[in-house]
C-alpha cells in the first residue's frame, strides 16, 4: 500500500519531468493545460477500468471477466457509433450518455446470457464475451463503413491520450464519482460475488446489486472509452496481480487495485512517449504488450504455486491467451 | 414458526408434497430422510431461498416472504448444503461476513468480540488467516458454519452441517448445537443423515420420504425401528445409551 502510493508518488514526478522536459522551451501555463489533464485522464483511466475489471470479476464469479472480455468496450464503442449517426453534433456528454446506455445494456445481457446458460468451464465465459464482443464490434464497423464513418470512430477504437488536453477534465468528473460509489458498495459487491444463496442469507438484494454493480462497472468503462477511445487488459490484468497478493476482499483490495491501475497505465504511457520520441504511440499498443507478457508470468507464477492454481493455470494456457491475443487484435482492427 | 401446506414441485413433478409441521422454538430439530426426500427443498423455502408453489411459511405472525430481507438476516441464518465460493478470503474475512446484516461493512468492537467468539467455538482460532480456498474441505465447512454463528440469529437452519467433518469435529459441532440451543436459547433445525447424531443431540426428528413427513415427533417417537425401517427401507436394530436410543443399522 504504501508502495504504491510512493510509485505513485514517484510516477507523477517522472511525468512531470518528462514533461518539462520534453516541453523546456514550453511555459509552465502549458504545461497547466497540456500535461495535467494528461495526467489526471491517465490517472483516471488506470483506476476506472481495473476498478471496473474487479467490480465485473467478482459479480461474476469469474477471474476471467473484464470490461473487454465482458463486451463493455465494444458495446460502448456501438454506443458511440449511434450517438455519431443520430445526434452529427452531439457534445462529449451526449456520446457518453449514448456509451453509458449501450455499455450497460451489453454487459446485462452478456451476464444474463452466461448465468442462463451455466457454464462449467470458467474459461467458457470469457470466450462467450470475447465472440459476444467481436459480433458487436463486427455491427460496429459495418454501419460505420456503410453510413462512411470509419474515420470518425478510429479514434475510439484505438485508446491514446494525445487527443487530452486543453483544460478536458471531463473523465474525472465521470469516472471519479463512479469509482466513490463502487467503494460504498464494496462489501455488497463481494457478497453477491459469493452467490444468491450466500447474499440472500445475508439480507443483500442478488440481483439488484448484481445489476447495480454491473452497470456502474459499464459506466466506468464507458467513460474511459468515450475520452480515451478503447484500453483492454487492465480490467484483466490489475485485479488479477493484486488478488494474487492481497486476496479477493474487495474493501482491502480496490484501492490497492486502482493505484496499480494507475501506475501501470502511466508507465504505460511513459513508455508509449519516450519510443518513438518526439512521435506517439498509441497507449493500447503499450499495454497491449506489457499485459500480454504480465499475463504469461501471471500464469507461469499460477502453474508454479498450489494444486488449484495449477488447474486454473492450464486451463487457462490452452484456452484464454490466444482469444485474447484475438481480442486485442480485434480491437485494435 | 409454522409451516401449512407446503407444495413444491420441479418440472411437473412434486418434489415437496403438502408439508404441515410447526418448529418448537428453542429446540434443536433434525430433518432425516433419503437422498432426494425433499428435506434441503424445505429448508430453502423455510429460509426464502426457494419460492414455494403453494403453502403458508409463518415465522413470527407474518409470512415470512413479506419479511424484509434484512430484517429477517438478524432473525433467521441458513447453511445451505452446497457452498463452493471460490474466492480468496480468509477464514476471518468470511466470518466476519456473518455480522453483515447488523454493521454493514463497518465492523464494530462488539463484532469482532462475536466474530472471535463463533471463531474459536468451531476451533478456528489458529487458521484465521489462511486463505480459504487453501483450506480443507471439512476446514472451509467449518468456517462457513463459524459465520452462521456470528450472524447470531434466533433461528440457525444448518443443512447437513457435519458434512465433510471427521468424528472428532462432527461430534464438536453437535455439541455446539446443543450449546446453541442450551446457553444461548436458540432453534436450531438440522438436516442430518446420522441419525444416531441426530438421536443423540435433538430434541425432535422430523422424518422425510418422498416429500412427504413420514414421521414427526420427539426422538423417542421417531427413533422406533418400524418407523426408521420403514423410511430407509434397511434393517434397524434400536438400542440405548444414556437413556438415548441410537440406532444399528445393517
Ligand atoms: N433445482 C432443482 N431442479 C429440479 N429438481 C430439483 C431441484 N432441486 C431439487 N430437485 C429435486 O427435488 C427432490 C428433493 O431434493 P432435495 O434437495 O430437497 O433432497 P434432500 O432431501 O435434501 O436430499 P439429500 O439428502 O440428497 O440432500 C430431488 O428429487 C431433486 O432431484
Ligand atoms: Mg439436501
Amino acid at each position: 500500500m504504501i508502495l504504491s502510493i510512493w510509485s505513485l508518488f514517484i510516477g507523477v514526478i517522472d511525468v512531470d519531468l518528462s514533461g518539462l522536459l520534453s516541453g523546456n522551451l514550453e511555459q509552465l501555463e502549458i504545461f497547466l493545460i497540456s500535461r495535467l489533464p494528461r495526467l489526471l485522464a491517465i490517472l483516471c483511466t488506470g483506476v476506472g477500468m481495473s476498478v471496473a475489471g474487479l467490480i465485473m470479476q467478482q459479480l461474476c464469479m469469474n477471474k476471467f471477466v473484464s470490461p473487454t472480455t465482458g463486451a463493455t468496450i465494444s458495446s460502448a464503442q456501438f454506443g458511440i457509433l449511434l450517438a455519431l449517426l443520430f445526434m452529427p453534433n452531439s457534445t462529449l456528454w451526449g456520446r457518453a450518455l449514448f456509451a453509458f446506455a449501450a455499455a450497460i445494456l451489453g454487459t446485462w445481457i452478456f451476464v444474463w446470457f452466461i448465468q442462463r446458460i451455466q457454464f462449467k468451464d470458467v474459461v467458457m465465459v470469457p470466450l462467450v464475451g470475447i465472440m459476444f464482443g467481436n459480433v458487436i464490434g463486427g455491427i460496429t464497423n459495418y454501419l460505420a463503413y456503410q453510413f462512411d464513418m470509419t474515420q470518425a470512430l478510429s479514434s475510439w477504437l484505438v485508446g491514446h491520450f494525445s487527443l487530452v488536453v486543453r483544460g478536458r477534465f471531463e473523465l474525472v468528473y465521470l469516472a471519479v464519482p463512479l469509482v466513490i460509489l463502487a467503494f460504498v458498495f464494496a462489501n455488497h459487491f463481494n457478497i453477491v460475488g459469493m452467490g444468491k444463496d450466500f447474499s440472500r442469507n445475508l439480507g443483500v438484494p442478488y440481483n439488484l446489486v448484481l445489476f447495480a454493480g454491473l452497470s456502474i462497472a459499464a459506466m466506468i468503462t464507458a467513460s474511459v472509452v468515450v475520452v480515451v477511445g478503447s484500453i483492454s487488459y487492465i480490467g484483466l490484468i490489475v485485479p488479477n496481480v493484486v488478488a494474487m497478493f492481497k486476496g479477493d476482499r474487495i474493501r482491502g483490495t480496490l484501492v490497492d487495485t486502482a493505484l496499480f491501475g494507475a501506475v501501470f497505465v502511466l508507465v504505460c504511457d511513459m513508455i508509449a512517449r519516450t519510443v518513438i520520441a518526439p512521435y506517439e504511440l498509441p497507449i493500447e499498443l503499450i499495454v497491449g504488450i506489457i499485459g500480454s507478457i504480465l499475463f504469461v508470468g501471471l500464469l507461469f507464477y499460477r502453474l508454479r504455486h498450489g494444486r488449484k492454481a495449477v488447474r486454473l493455470g492450464a486451463a487457462h494456457a490452452g484456452g484464454c491467451a490466444a482469444p485474447i491475443a484475438q481480442a486485442e487484435r480485434g480491437d485494435g482492427v | 414458526m409454522k409451516v401449512t401446506e407446503l407444495t413444491k414441485q420441479y418440472d411437473g413433478k412434486t418434489v415437496v408434497d403438502s408439508v404441515s409441521f410447526e418448529i418448537p422454538k428453542g429446540k434443536v430439530l433434525s430433518l432425516i430422510g433419503p437422498n432426494g426426500a425433499g428435506k434441503s427443498t424445505v429448508m430453502g423455502i423455510i429460509s426464502r431461498l426457494i419460492a414455494r408453489d403453494a403453502g403458508l411459511v409463518d415465522f413470527e405472525g407474518q409470512d415470512i416472504s413479506r419479511w424484509k430481507s434484512k430484517e429477517l438476516s438478524k432473525r433467521l441464518a441458513i447453511l445451505t448444503q452446497s457452498n463452493q465460493i471460490q474466492m480468496k478470503l480468509t477464514v476471518r474475512e468470511l466470518v466476519a461476513f456473518g455480522r453483515f446484516p447488523y454493521s454493514g461493512g463497518r465492523i464494530t468492537a462488539e463484532d469482532e468480540a462475536i466474530i472471535d467468539q463463533a471463531i474459536t467455538y468451531m476451533e478456528l482460532d489458529e487458521m484465521q488467516d489462511r486463505f480459504i480456498d487453501e483450506l480443507s474441505g471439512g476446514q472451509r465447512q467449518r468456517a462457513m458454519i463459524a459465520m452462521v454463528i456470528a450472524q447470531d440469529t434466533e433461528f440457525v437452519l444448518l443443512d447437513e452441517p457435519t458434512n465433510n467433518l471427521d468424528i472428532y469435529h462432527a461430534t464438536n459441532m453437535m455439541k455446539i448445537v446443543r450449546r446453541l440451543c442450551d446457553e444461548l436459547g436458540k432453534t436450531v433445525i438440522l438436516v442430518l443423515h446420522e441419525i444416531n447424531y441426530a438421536a443423540f443431540y435433538s430434541d425432535y426428528i422430523c422424518a422425510f420420504a418422498d416429500g412427504k413427513i413420514a414421521k414427526f415427533g420427539t426422538v423417542k417417537e421417531v427413533m422406533t425401528r418400524q418407523t426408521l425401517s420403514q423410511i430407509y427401507k434397511v434393517d434397524f436394530e434400536i438400542m440405548e445409551i444414556e437413556g438415548k436410543p441410537l440406532s444399528i443399522y445393517y
